[in-house]
């Protein structure tokens, strides 16, 4: 099927239509439902997987044409490549798991509650997948909505400044791209192109200064959301007030949006500016990873020392990407996924115990692990994956990264940041040790139920993730691997591509040459396994 | 002695003027048979009469007829302009019935008083000729110091009624000068016979004469579209205004005004666009900057408003600024989108208020989102919408005039434009916050939503979420309609 990109994506919003229909007090329908809209969501996505073919190109591309006015064509343009496939599948992976997790812990306004969750599905799928600039700049905005109100409608105490901050934060980033991604679109224009097609802008060799401005504007709004030192505030507050659901999404998918952005759009579209500015990202995301560390060791919230995680995890993903080779920018893929996947899974267990003893204080639990066995398995599992423990996800995504930075110009970088993975161990294991372990004398922990079949349920899959990306990664980078041979390709400075007389005699823009084929044999795409 | 030479005169463009003066005059006549209290029916006749014009303009679409010796014309941006005055003066009458009994004033002049103003806005959109102009701007500005006064019972409402008219006819006259001194300079007061002298003129700037006329009639636009620094009234008569009223002014007449000075403007001195274009550029600045910041500090929902009307008018400005066709068709597309967003808005607001024109704090939303949820919904959709949040018309309508901006060359202007812009979220916000995130002190019992009103909110809704999915058309009518100019 042709337009399986489009059902997915909007699923959720007719989702939404037929929740309108539900009444408010019928809250067991209300969560039922909404499971089975994201649960087919999930289930109608999977062809997108199978049937995704191991190459370069963007794969169940739609394109039909949505505004045409002035000087302006904007066009509904969607396709799904090894970058974004996996990212894509994650979200419609995640999305049943958080409805799941709201089971019992949104007992007001269910349906409201309901209906931005599935908002934000689509917001979500849809900038995945977007490869027109001005519809991803559309779906990248949506997305904010739903989110603001999910903070700010269910979130903790502060949640009407924590809900302010990261839409205004978001909001002003955003709206800057929004002034680059017109002055780019003009600057297209002028080449030939006619369009607001991403795949064409690629081929457009700007003069390194107007990159320059253009890259600034675009890195400002992805470092904020992924987030980086020192635009990272609004994440501890984002983080400790929202619902658990909106936090498991938020770490999982939305914090990825930062990174995919630059991995989608900044470096592809600029590469000579990327690599100008390498230094100052690698310095911020190293200064991100120890001081993130540090600052998470020092928490007394369990999930706050959680967020500051975050933090330290997307440093990684940064410095992978921005190593600008094969295995930096796979680990950092992969690290994407991981993160995914494992602090996703952290932010639920924090919910858990939060569900129970409404407190996140480190200092209200102490051996939780003889009261709830089940409970103590789950969490060592994920703060392992999270750790980056050999035979877990996060182990092969990191060493990447790390092997990547160390191959590349970043070297020294590498050698700072890998402090961070030990760090890493430190305030986790730290973490877990005062919670779960020791003697469990506080009284109203002492009958603390273990996890029910519901939380087992949920936790499952995630647990399986983390061992099968961990022993077998093997089929989710091959999926990605060509793309990123392709992006290794495009990001080469202009200086570094192929014969530049003959790269300069291309009429800008000319159709069908993409980048792969102008850069040098030794990087080409030969064996892929 | 000369003989009169009677001019060729087609009646056909300003037709709708006559049926709408004709209409309210009868209605004039006919209130005085109407008893007290059963104002009502004026209110419906005006809206029907309102529709038909809409029926009667849009026939006139794609025709291009000059007539009274080129006094008057009917063309596409007169059309659009026109449409635009319809949609919120059509608005403003379905929104004023409810609130005109409430606060027990339901005169039956209100009607013909808006039908009156929109003629004389519909000749500043149609007129060519700095004496027709002149004379729309008139007809409007003493109907709407009436309509600003109109709650006789209510101080403030008094207040804003005289401080309208003094400053009103203070910035008529900068007009009037800087007409009078254009007429010096060229001899005509005919806008093609102005741009033929202009562009005749080897350096144009030079002419101090031409120069002086130019940047005073620009005063007096810019108090009447409320652009920083000519503002000052704004606030006070928006506030002291009904709120029916306010609603119709921040969305008709600024419009009338850009309708007016984008004509003259760009048709006139096309070749002094470099002057007038840089004064804009800080126009725009100030207006959006002023009005945001402004904005921001005000806890009554109406005065708010009226402040985020001063920067709309400024991100307008940019458009202006620009001249080009990206931003002068964002101009005309943005003022349509407008008037439902921002008259929507205030029909909330009207909701939720009570008699003596109190419960319109930010405060006094707590919780309506929960006790009401589709009009909660509503108002997030006018709000989000002026915020210029997709995928609504405000979205899109900022995307065109910043983007005409930056074509322009001014991607300082456009980010100036999108930082006031980032601004403006907050106090837009901020209503939502009470809405959504604060429990509700009061019960919201008193409200009672009636056909009209709730005829009006689904026009408002449609009006600010269709054009923001599937702009094109209206895109297109409007790059039409300054095509022709």
């Amino acid at each position: 099927m042709s337009n399986l990109l489009s059902l997915t994506t909007f699923l959720p919003l007719l989702g939404v239509l037929l929740l309108l229909f539900i009444p408010k007090d019928s809250k067991a329908v209300l969560r039922g439902v909404t499971l089975a809209i994201t649960v087919v969501t999930f289930l109608v996505s999977l062809p997108i997987m199978t049937g995704f073919q191991t190459n370069a190109e963007f794969q169940f591309v739609e394109n039909v044409p949505w505004i045409s006015a002035g000087p302006f064509v904007m066009r509904y343009s969607v396709g799904i490549d090894g970058i974004s496939l996996w990212l894509f599948m994650l979200s419609t992976f995640i999305m049943p798991i958080a409805v799941l997790s709201t089971w019992t812990a949104v007992e007001e306004k269910v349906k409201e509650y309901m209906i931005c969750l599935l908002l934000l599905e689509t917001g979500m799928l849809g900038a995945f997948i977007a490869l027109d600039l001005f519809l991803f700049y559309i779906f990248w905005e949506v997305m904010l909505i739903p989110m603001y109100f999910i903070i700010g409608i269910w979130g903790g105490k502060n949640k009407i400044y924590a809900a302010v901050k990261f839409f205004i934060y978001t909001m002003v980033g955003s709206l800057l791209m929004l002034v680059a991604l017109v002055f780019l679109y003009f600057k297209g224009i002028n080449a030939g192109l006619t369009d607001f097609g991403l795949v064409r802008f690629f081929d457009l060799h700007l003069d390194p200064a107007t990159q320059m401005w253009l890259f600034l504007a675009f890195a400002l709004v992805f470092a904020i959301k992924v987030p980086m030192f020192p635009l990272h505030t609004w994440l501890p507050d984002a983080h400790t007030e929202a619902p658990t659901a909106g936090s498991v999404i938020l770490a999982a998918i939305l914090l990825k949006m930062g990174t995919y952005g630059f991995v989608r759009f900044a470096i592809p579209l600029f590469p000579d500016a990327a690599h100008k500015f390498t230094p100052l990202i690698a310095t911020l995301a190293v200064i991100g990873i120890i001081y993130a560390a540090l600052v998470a060791m020092v928490q007394e919230d369990v999930k706050k020392l959680v967020a500051y995680s975050s933090v330290a995890h997307l440093g990684f993903v940064m410095l992978g990407v921005f190593a600008f080779n094969q295995q930096g920018i796979t680990g950092g893929m992969l690290q994407m996924l991981n993160h995914g996947v494992s602090t996703g899974a952290l932010f639920l267990i924090v919910g858990f115990i939060y569900e129970r003893r409404h407190t996140r204080l480190i200092t209200d639990f102490g051996g939780l692990s003889k009261q709830m066995p089940i409970f103590a398995t789950i969490f060592m599992i994920v703060t392992f994956s999270s750790i980056g423990l050999p035979g877990t996800n996060g182990f092969v995504g990191e060493f990447l990264v790390l092997l990547g930075g160390f191959e590349s110009e970043l070297r020294w970088y590498t050698i700072i940041a890998t402090s961070g993975v030990i760090l890493s161990a430190v305030y986790m294991l730290w973490m877990f040790q005062r919670v779960m372990f020791g003697e469990l004398n506080n009284p109203k922990n002492q009958k603390l139920l273990d996890l029910n079949a519901r939380e087992i349920g949920l936790m499952v899959p995630l647990i399986i993730l983390v061992f099968v990306m961990g022993l077998y990664p093997n089929p989710f980078i091959a999926k990605m691997d060509p793309a990123i041979q392709k992006l290794v390709a495009q990001a080469k400075p202009a200086g570094m591509t192929a014969p530049a007389p003959a790269a300069q005699a291309m009429p800008v823009g000319h159709p069908g040459v993409p980048m792969a084929i102008q850069a040098p044999a030794a990087i080409q795409p030969h064996n892929i396994k | 002695m000369d003989m009169f030479i009677m001019p060729a005169v087609n009646i056909t463009p300003i037709l709708p003027e006559i049926f709408l003066s004709v209409l309210a005059m009868a209605l004039l006549l006919i209130n005085v048979f109407v008893p007290s209290g059963q104002k009502s029916y004026l209110g419906y006749i005006s809206f029907i009469g309102v529709a038909a014009t809409g029926a009667l303009v849009v026939t006139g679409w794609g025709t291009n007829i000059s007539s009274f010796n080129g006094a008057v014309v009917q063309d596409n941006f007169a059309t659009f302009f026109k449409m635009i005055f319809l949609v919120s003066a059509g608005l403003a009458i379905l929104i004023s019935d409810q609130y005109m009994q409430r606060e027990e004033c339901d005169h039956g002049e209100l009607y013909p008083l808006i039908l009156f103003t929109v003629v004389g806005m519909m000749l500043m959109a149609s007129g060519t000729d700095l004496m027709t102009i002149f004379l729309g701007l008139e007809v409007m500005s003493v109907s709407l110091y009436v309509l600003a006064g109109f709650n006789r019972a209510n101080l403030k409402s008094n207040e804003a009624g005289l401080k309208y008219f003094l400053l009103g006819a203070f910035s008529t006259g900068f007009l009037l000068y800087g007409m009078a001194l254009t007429y010096g300079a060229t001899g005509t007061t005919r806008i093609d016979k102005i741009a033929a002298q202009v562009a005749q003129m080897s350096l144009p700037s030079a002419n101090v004469m031409l120069l002086a006329g130019m940047l005073l009639m620009m005063t007096g636009f810019a108090f009447k579209i409320a652009a920083a620094p000519f503002h000052m009234w704004t606030p006070d008569v928006y506030e002291g205004a009904p709120t029916p009223m306010t609603a119709f002014m921040s969305a008709g007449p600024k419009a009338a005004g850009f309708a007016a000075a984008l004509r003259l403007f760009l048709v006139a001195f096309p070749t002094m666009q470099a002057d007038w274009s840089q004064l804009l550029w800080i126009l725009a600045v100030l207006t959006m900057t002023v009005g945001n910041i402004t904005a921001l500090r005000q806890d009554n929902i109406k005065r708010m408003l009226a402040y985020s009307s001063i920067a709309h008018a400024g991100y307008a400005l940019v458009g202006f600024a620009a001249g080009n066709g990206t931003g002068t068709a964002g101009i005309l597309f943005y003022m349509l989108s407008y008037a439902f967003m921002n008259i929507g808005a205030f029909a909330i607001i009207i909701l939720v208020g009570k008699k003596g024109e109190t419960n319109g704090n930010v405060q006094d939303f707590a919780g309506f989102g929960f006790k009401h949820p589709v009009l909660a919904l509503a108002m997030t959709i006018f709000l989000f919408s002026l915020a210029g949040m997709p995928p609504t018309a405000g979205f899109i309508g900022k995307f065109y005039l910043f983007s005409g901006a930056i074509q322009k060359g001014y991607v300082w202007l456009a980010i100036i434009g999108v930082l006031n812009s980032a601004a403006s979220v907050y106090y837009y916000l901020r209503v939502m916050v009470f809405m959504y995130m604060k429990d509700p002190k009061e019960d919201f019992e008193w409200m009672k939503l009636t056909a009209p009103v709730s005829l009006a909110l689904v026009i408002s809704v449609a009006g600010s979420l269709i054009p923001g999915v599937v702009p094109s058309y209206i895109l297109q009518l409007a790059q039409q309609a300054v095509r022709l100019i």
